[in-house]
């Protein structure tokens, strides 16, 4: 397969539409997706007594649907390898001319567009029913810095299949992942309340860069810096993952695990 | 209209005389398990041990053999899904290790059962992913997938979801998806397995035409008769190794001198088969017990003797519903290919084997 541009583009387009089609007609995910994030969010804003702050409202919503799409990144991204191994087409998507974490990049991006039902949701019950403004949802900054988010977390969703390839069970790992991002992306609490050593893994994650780019998106704050920084650690995630699919592919043709289950 | 779909492409012409479509020397592959937790224990399994064979352009060549017997990872290891332990192969003259992209663009896929596609989607979005995940051109996209569709019989119910198919739909929409990027080698992994004769016949004739068009098929199945009647060559592989290779008249002429009776008869016991084994001539005994206590006796002999006689009057305390002779088969063959004591006389395999 020619990895001419054009082609690329289309090709992560027709896959993007196949795999979230797929995963939009299993309604445990798409439940899933939405309803944790709509707890979070509830949670958060009565912990916070938000109710009566509406600015705080608008905070904990984007925060519980950022949650969310991590969440769906990294449980699909996760277990992408071993979905397509289950469904028997890991072979054929291995064995085809396309290279392999291009057959990904639509899989992991799909998952995080999935995940941005979470955002369309949270932001939903937030201007339903807690009064919160539409306007500062549907400034153009905000759905950048939203489509940004996704796109970033996709590229880490594509370093975490790969890497995930060798493993069964990479449920197990994943579920270990998921809080911790939470906390260092300051998805869940603000940074400043993590002591400071923890501050430098934050900053290597495209996830923080990412949330902070939608929190100021909605508060009037400086959107560029953020998004820019995002983006340039979501591609370093993707160069990784371009070094490791390679040696990873080799390795689980040697041992003969595409179709193990 | 669908034998445009096989035309193959000009380069491939050029190629033509360059090599044959599919050759191996000395193909191995060990697979190593590990067993165990607090004392892990590795085992080697030697799922190929050193098959050498080649496949002409155009050529149906069938692998035979039972469960185990390493034909799924022959063709793994041809179509770039494995790495081979030692030997080499080479498709259309590429090697499968050193340039798998190339192989991969010039070959299909299909294996039997109900998985390899994507259950909650329409026919027709398996189809045109795998267009695009093999590199289909888009200016030809809708055309090919409409022609195939009309190949394989599932014009009307492309819009329909997979999950929805029943197993020879399935398998039909699986030929469709290994030929949508006109493969010049299709591997055909026990296409037919599970599904009902009518589908199995239809199956059957898609691969013909598909062998008629020039593309060469490289087949594996537990079904004798289909081995037989589309095969130009077959391998019975056991244990990793080949035992025969050759024609299907080839294979069959090893006991075509022999005489098969088949006699259905009630309350069948082990008693009367080993009488029957003790028989001058008679080379094997097989019964196959059926629900409703009839049980069919297959016995092979020795076409010189004439056994016929004997072997009634050694049922004679069983009540017995019909006899029948006829000609070995296939089935003959393999069956005594499988048989450790019978199975080394014909075709064994000299290395290399070609085309006979």
């Amino acid at each position: 397969m020619t990895t001419r541009p054009g082609r690329v583009i289309r090709f992560t387009l027709v896959g993007l539409r196949t795999h979230l089609l797929y995963m939009s007609r299993s309604v445990t995910t798409v439940l899933f997706t939405i309803a944790t994030p709509v707890l979070y969010s509830l949670i958060a804003i009565y912990l916070s007594h938000a109710a009566t702050h509406p600015a705080r409202v608008i905070q904990a919503s984007v925060a519980a649907g950022l949650m969310g799409i991590w969440s769906s990144v990294l449980f699909q991204s996760g277990t992408a390898f071993q979905r397509q191994r289950r469904l028997g087409v890991l072979e054929l998507i291995v064995g085809a001319p396309t290279p392999i974490l291009l057959a990904l990049f639509p899989i992991t991006l799909a998952t995080a567009v999935i995940g941005a039902y979470a955002m369309a949701t949270t932001v939903f019950c937030a201007v339903v029913f807690f009064g919160a403004s539409i306007t500062p949802f549907l400034s153009p900054l905000f759905l950048a810095a939203v489509l940004v988010c996704i796109v970033t977390l996709g590229f880490v969703g594509v370093l975490m299949a790969c890497s995930f390839i060798m493993l069964r069970n990479a449920y197990a790992l994943v579920n270990t992942l998921e809080h911790p991002i939470w906390m260092l992306s300051g998805m869940m609490v603000p940074l400043s309340a993590l002591p400071g050593w923890l501050h430098p893994l934050s900053w290597l994650l495209p996830s923080m860069w990412g949330t902070q780019a939608v929190r100021d998106s909605v508060v009037g704050g400086p959107v560029a810096v953020p998004i820019t920084i995002a983006l340039g650690t979501g591609a370093t995630y993707l160069a990784l993952a371009v070094f490791t699919v390679k040696r990873v592919e080799r390795r689980a043709l040697a041992l003969a695990t595409l179709t193990l289950a | 209209m669908w034998r445009q779909v096989c035309a193959r492409q000009s380069d491939a012409a050029d190629r033509l005389a360059e090599s044959a479509a599919i050759e191996s020397a000395n193909l191995r592959r060990v697979y190593t398990v590990r067993t165990g937790w607090r004392r892990r224990t590795t085992k080697e399994i030697h799922a190929v041990q050193g098959v050498t064979f080649s496949v002409e352009r155009g050529e149906l060549f069938g692998l035979l053999g039972p469960n185990g017997a390493g034909k799924t990872t022959i063709i793994k290891m041809l179509n770039t899904l494995l790495l081979p332990t030692a030997g080499s192969a080479r498709v259309l003259g590429y090697d499968v290790v050193k340039h798998p992209v190339a192989v991969r663009q010039r070959i299909g896929y299909v294996f039997g059962g109900d998985r390899g596609l994507y259950d909650r989607l329409s026919g027709l979005d398996n189809l045109r992913f795998f267009a695009e995940l093999y590199g289909v051109d888009p200016a030809v996209q809708r055309r090919r997938i409409g022609t195939l569709l009309d190949m394989v019989g599932l014009i009307g119910r492309e819009r329909e979801r997979v999950e929805g198919y029943s197993r020879g739909m399935r398998q039909r929409l699986h030929i469709a998806r290994g030929l949508l990027n006109e493969p010049e080698v299709l591997f055909l992994d026990e296409p037919s397995i599970g599904v009902d004769p009518v589908a199995a016949r239809d199956l059957r004739a898609i691969i013909k035409e598909l062998a008629a068009g020039g593309t060469t098929v490289l087949l594996t199945t537990h079904y004798m008769a289909e081995a037989d009647e589309l095969c130009d060559r077959v391998a019975v592989i056991v244990a990793g190794r080949f035992k025969a290779l050759g024609r299907p008249a080839d294979i069959k002429a090893s006991v075509v001198n022999d005489q098969v009776l088949e006699i259905c008869a009630r309350s069948v016991r082990d008693v009367h088969l080993d009488a029957l084994r003790r028989l001058p001539g008679v080379r094997s005994v097989g019964v196959d017990n059926h629900s409703d206590g009839a049980s069919v006796i297959l016995v092979r002999a020795d076409g010189t003797s004439n056994f016929h006689a004997s072997a009634i009057r050694t049922l004679n305390d069983l009540w017995i519903i019909r006899v029948n002779t006829r000609q070995a088969s296939l089935e003959d063959a393999y069956i005594a290919l499988m048989s450790p004591a019978q199975g080394t006389g014909i075709g064994t395999q000299t290395s290399p084997v070609g085309p006979l």
